[in-house]
């Protein structure tokens, strides 16, 4: 069996493996790498659970092979908080407005919600439909996860303690 | 949801990526973006026995300006299209349809070359590049061809290209002062077309319909009606005459035609303007 | 403060947020393999051979197995005689009914060996849909049975006197659309057998179930026999179905001594987790000029699949249940049939049985009204059940309503809705052929909910109808609480740790919750039928204050006070009125594993308590619903321009993740009624085997909301809590067929099934030229 030596920068860290070159990139980062966050939930590139970042931009690691991201730089979710363990706006963004329930679709979810505000600082609601419209939810009737992208956008550039943060929601009675 | 095995080759250029397919016979397939074809081999429906894959080639990966035409590489990713200043005043038409391809993520990874060369009737381009008159620029072992794009696609899936050729530009005539406008009918909005319809006027007025039949489906005689000034309606008429409509889950032939008439009618009137 | 009723965030998020989530596929135990299995290409089919000779030598294959490796082993539990087997015999029943079951070093071995397993079928004539499995010449799935009908309930009359006595009648026949729950993480279970016993990892809601399952199937004791559910990317009432792989699994693990991981890809989940709804319906109303309900007969086909799961035989019945929404019918029959077809099996799917009634009931009164020319509310106004009147026996022993306030949630909808602007653009733009159609649909609806009442799930096969709560309070003080209920997404770490802080006065940040465990939770029945917080929120708080009674005897005693002067708040115990004699929760805590700190009579350990929690009553969770579509009178396409709702689920605990429910539910609803169907072609053939053909809807696709609530807690425990998982899906889909059928009522529109689609529309249209 042929396999294809592929360097991938995976969340800044350089990688190296041989693969086989049927692996798809998200087997290689579930499954060689062992980063896990990013989840598959689809054969047909529509739930975009597997959307991870490739040279910045959101894509479904589903339908890209292993090998077509040999020299380039891939995030996944395990990437966007920084050393320190504090979450970015986004991350922030859906737990203080309810953007998930399951959790499932939400590392994918998270990741193009990035790769939108990194294009676009501060998408108007429609806007964030539009570019979430490559990842389902089951749980959240979405309401609350364009809540939870506006509300990074308000708070873009900031960093958030995951063990400290708020108890309560801004507003709560 | 796996795919078969294939033998891969990366192809450093586009000299390169001729020769494997020269070396490698029928067998093999061009991977552009991969967002036609991987989905394919997923679930079985396509099962090349090599890939020659050109997604780092980036010499074919341009939006330029060339004696009034707009020249595109065919490895130039949608998302480039979409956001390039120069297509979105010369060929309006094109950067508006291609940011209505898929979704976000689609459109970071597909290339206009794989969609056009895979030729699938049901995808926006086709048909963008059949109304806009576009050129087909086509590279093999004996050089190059230029291609109509009105008689580059030949059946469901099927297009002029040779098993030793590539696609390697779209040249698209700069229309953009003319009024234009891309109709895109879908239940979801991630969704391909259940029809489309892309308008453009000016001194070579196009009409063609996305997903009426196994090809793209150029209008020849709505063109011309538009080309005559004639009205809305009428023009929508004889575009919704072309076409053999499938039928699937979410129309069947009769339904698609009307709405091939409706969608016809609204950008003939939305390219007035 | 209470924390009840507190917008909480939730303690679940940072795991899920930063890709520290524990999916079953995310586990993978050393020398795990990989099962695929070989699905049934055809709907009905006889198997004459299966040849896995070449799968079984490729390499990295460690087992292909058909129907005679399990020939030892029983059925997937059923009905008697129609039970369905691990693996298909001699005859298949629907596509996607697995045929064979192949294990390999990794998913990429396996997917080439199921490639390579040749099967011969010779097709039988398939039976798809009620009509076609009802016929009198229609071949039978089960010879045995003499037929495809399994089980029929007859009317106990036919209310031929009414009927005949009532001034107006109407008549309407219904397609409650089948459709595929599709959470986004598929079925999936990971099985190691070994020498101390069983452990299944499994997406499922409800482990002990399981556990108990297994057990017997395998014929190995409780104790041996351990299930986690870990983190479960959402169920919707699927994720309870015993499918084959949650014993093929194990059975393949004991056999080759090592794990084995079983991952549904989302084709084989559209083709094989069992789907739901999927009924056909015949109504016969019976009402007067003023449009006052005088009687209702109604009949339900339950379209049951390829095999008669128990949960979906039992569909009808809780259909026929709620037959009568929130109003008062003097006189009620109701009937069912459930039948076989060579389809997917149908069991629960969020709302299981209700929202077929509820989208039921709530068309009749729309067809009231438009027979009548009244207005669909003042309809619902004149035959509501009004709030002085509960607990109300409705014509169904199952459903003794125990609260409610229906004109209440109306009157706070049409306070949050401006119904005359919409009726005005409605009018306005009637004759603009440029403008869309506007519809305006409401939904007063009331479901039954908190499965709980002692046989109301016993009947499905489960151990009991209570649920486990236990507190463990640590020598620090900070507390444990283990449920039964065992959560995919609703927030229960969150929700009863707030319970628990209330009744406790510990912290919110010092209780932890636990569930899915076998090993450590006590025992348990699961999460389904929104019990989850009716009944074991009700539980734990219940423990709570038995450990807090305790911890009060203890704090007295380190305090030299009386119990009953003391109060615990913020993680201390204080002396009513003299703030300065206060003693730590902590301290408290230690004392109570110390017996020389603690009163007379009182052993260690004592901050610890079980409970397992009984109610006596459903639950009845209800709300007022509006809609409001604009149609394009030219393409047919249905927008939803705005969705209006009032939930009255009883107390909230947290609304934050009570909105979540309810919006999450009324976008299935919305998905069901203009999206979502599963179809097949008349050969069986599944024609909505991936997610670009069975269409879950995304962003763009669904509208923003506009919400509010009352609240009528329920009489039935302390909490008042009902039950809010699934009245969004139960509500939501009459609202949107309401309206759309509002915007086409000039035409002569009576009804329209679901999925209201565009062509479907566009025929109407074309209908009315």
């Amino acid at each position: 069996m042929n396999r294809i030596p592929v360097r991938v920068t995976v969340n800044g860290e350089p990688t190296e493996h041989d693969v086989e070159p049927r692996l798809l990139l998200v087997h290689h980062l579930r499954e060689t790498l062992r980063l896990t966050g990013t989840h598959v939930g689809c054969d047909t590139s529509n739930c975009g659970a597997c959307t991870v970042l490739l040279d910045g931009e959101p894509v479904k690691s589903c339908t890209v092979l292993a090998v077509q991201a040999d020299g380039h730089q891939v995030t996944t979710v395990e990437g966007l908080a920084a050393g320190d363990g504090r979450l970015t706006a986004v991350q922030e963004g859906f737990r203080r407005e309810h953007g998930l329930q399951c959790g499932y679709c939400t590392p994918g979810m998270i990741m193009a919600a990035t790769g939108l505000l990194a294009a676009e600082p501060d998408p108007p609601e429609h806007r964030i439909r539009e570019a979430l419209e490559g990842n389902l939810c089951r749980c959240t009737g979405y309401q609350m996860i364009v809540n939870a992208v506006r509300w990074a956008a308000a708070h873009a550039g900031e960093t958030f303690d995951v063990a400290t943060g708020p108890r309560q929601a801004e507003g709560a009675a | 949801m796996i795919p078969a095995r294939f033998d891969y080759h990366r192809a450093a250029d586009a000299a390169h990526a001729l020769a494997l397919l020269g070396e490698l016979g029928d067998e093999a397939k061009l991977l552009a973006g991969g967002h036609s074809l991987v989905p394919l081999m997923k679930l079985g429906l396509a099962q090349p026995a090599a890939l020659v894959d050109v997604g780092d080639v980036r010499e074919l990966s341009y939006v330029d300006e060339r004696d009034g035409v707009l020249a595109v590489g065919a490895l130039t990713r949608y998302r480039d299209i979409e956001r390039s200043e120069l297509a979105r005043r010369l060929v309006p038409i094109l950067a508006h349809a291609t940011g209505r391809i898929g979704d976000p993520q689609v459109r970071a990874r597909g290339t206009i070359g794989g969609s056009l060369a895979h030729g699938d009737p049901a995808a926006d381009l086709p048909a963008v590049a059949v109304a806009t008159g576009a050129v087909m620029v086509v590279r093999g072992p004996g050089g190059e061809r230029h291609v109509p794009a009105r008689e580059f696609f030949r059946g469901f899936l099927e297009t002029a290209l040779q098993p030793d050729e590539m696609l390697v530009e779209v040249r698209f005539p700069a229309s953009g002062v003319e009024p234009w406008a891309y109709e895109k009918f879908s239940r979801r909005a991630q969704d391909y077309a259940i029809v489309g319809v892309a308008v453009v006027r000016g001194p070579e007025p196009g009409i063609a319909l996305v997903n009426m039949d196994s090809t793209p489906v150029f209008c020849a005689a709505a063109s011309a009606a538009l080309g005559r000034g004639e009205e809305a309606r009428a023009v929508a008429e004889l575009a919704a005459a072309d076409g053999r409509p499938p039928s699937d889950l979410n129309g069947d032939g009769a339904y698609r035609r009307h709405l091939a008439r409706v969608l016809t009618e609204r950008a003939v009137r939305a390219a007035a303007i | 403060m209470s924390l009840i009723g507190a917008k909480v965030l939730r303690k679940e998020d940072p795991n899920l947020v930063t890709g520290r989530g524990s999916f079953v596929d995310d586990l993978r135990p050393d020398r795990c393999l990989t099962m695929a299995f070989v699905p049934s290409t055809e709907a009905h089919a006889r198997v004459r051979s299966v040849d896995a000779s070449e799968a079984a030598a490729l390499p990295g294959v460690a087992a292909v197995w058909t129907a005679a490796d399990v020939a030892h082993l029983p059925p997937c539990p059923g009905l008697p005689g129609l039970e369905r087997p691990l693996l298909a015999s001699d005859v298949v029943r629907f596509v996607g009914e697995p045929v064979a079951v192949v294990v390999a070093e990794d998913r990429y071995l396996a997917a080439d060996a199921v490639a390579a397993v040749v099967v011969d079928y010779e097709p039988l004539p398939a039976v798809v849909g009620v009509q076609a499995a009802l016929a009198a010449d229609a071949p039978a799935l089960f010879p045995a049975l003499g037929g495809n009908l399994v089980f029929e309930q007859p009317w106990e009359s036919d209310l031929a006197d009414v009927f005949a006595a009532a001034p107006r009648t109407a008549s309407l026949h219904i397609v409650n659309n089948r459709c595929a729950p599709t959470p986004i993480e598929p079925n999936a279970c990971l099985a190691d057998w070994g020498p101390s016993g069983l452990t299944l990892w499994a997406a499922f809601q409800a482990p002990h179930h399981l556990r108990n399952k297994l057990a017997e199937f395998f014929g190995i004791a409780h104790d041996e026999t351990r299930v986690i559910a870990p983190d479960v990317g959402g169920g919707f009432g699927a994720k309870i179905n015993l499918v084959p792989e949650l014993y093929l699994a194990p059975a393949l693990s004991r056999a080759l001594g090592r794990p084995v991981k079983y991952v549904q890809t989302r084709s084989e989940c559209l083709q094989a987790m069992y789907h739901g709804r999927a009924q056909e319906q015949d109504v016969d109303v019976a009402f007067d000029d003023d449009g006052r309900l005088l009687g209702l007969r109604f009949m339900v086909t339950q379209d049951n699949g390829g095999y008669p799961d128990p949960g979906g035989m039992g569909l009808p019945a809780l259909t026929t249940a709620m037959a009568t929404g929130c109003y008062k019918v003097p006189r009620v029959a109701v009937g069912w049939r459930n039948v076989v077809t060579n389809t997917t099996p149908v069991a629960s799917y969020r709302g299981a049985g209700r929202p077929e009634a509820t989208f039921m009931i709530e068309r009749v009164v729309d067809l009231v009204a438009d027979e009548t020319g009244l207005d669909p509310l003042e309809v619902r106004r004149r035959n509501f059940i009004q709030p002085d009147e509960f607990p109300y026996a409705t014509s169904s022993p199952l459903a003794v309503y125990d609260s409610g306030n229906y004109p209440g949630a109306l009157d706070e909808l049409l306070r949050i809705l401006d119904y005359d602007a919409v009726r005005q653009e409605q009018r306005r733009n009637l004759d603009d052929d440029t403008k869309p159609l506007i519809g305006v649909g409401f939904s007063t609806w009331v479901e039954i909910a908190g499965f709980g009442p002692p046989g109301s799930l016993e009947a499905f096969g489960h151990l009991g109808s209570w649920e486990s709560a236990q507190i463990r309070v640590q020598p620090d003080g900070s507390a444990i609480v283990y449920t039964g209920a065992s959560p995919h997404g609703q927030g229960t770490e969150t929700t009863f740790a707030q319970i628990a802080a209330d009744n406790l006065g510990i912290p919110f940040e010092r209780i932890s919750v636990r569930h899915g465990d076998t090993a450590t939770v006590l025992q348990g029945i699961g999460t389904m039928g929104s019990r989850c917080t009716a009944i074991a929120g009700e539980g734990v708080r219940a423990a709570a204050t038995t450990v807090l009674g305790r911890a009060k005897e203890i704090a007295a005693h380190l305090l030299e006070a009386d119990p009953a002067d003391l109060q615990a708040e913020d993680g201390a115990f204080t002396v009513r009125g003299t703030p300065a004699r206060s003693v730590s929760w902590n301290d408290v805590a230690w004392a109570s594993f110390r017996p020389l700190d603690l009163p007379e009579g009182m052993t260690p350990g004592s901050l610890e308590t079980s409970v397992f929690q009984q109610v006596a009553n459903f639950s009845f969770p209800s709300g007022a619903y509006a809609c409001v579509v604009e149609v394009d009178r030219h393409t047919g396409r249905v927008g939803v321009r705005g969705f209006y709702l009032v939930d009255d689920c009883g107390t909230v605990i947290n609304p934050l993740l009570a909105e979540g429910q309810v919006q999450g539910g009324i976008a299935q609803g919305i998905a069901q009624a203009l999206f979502e169907e599963v179809s097949y072609d008349p050969q069986g053939a599944l024609l909505t085997s991936t997610l670009m053909d069975y269409l879950v809807p995304a962003a763009p696709d669904l509208p923003g909301f506009v919400s509010s609530r009352i609240c009528t807690p329920t009489p039935n425990s302390v909490l008042g809590a009902k039950g809010i998982g699934e009245s969004g899906s139960i509500g939501s889909p009459p609202a949107v067929v309401n309206a759309v059928v509002d915007a086409l009522a000039h035409l002569g529109v009576r009804h329209v099934d679901m999925p209201v689609t565009p062509q479907k529309v566009w025929r109407l249209l074309e209908g009315a030229r």
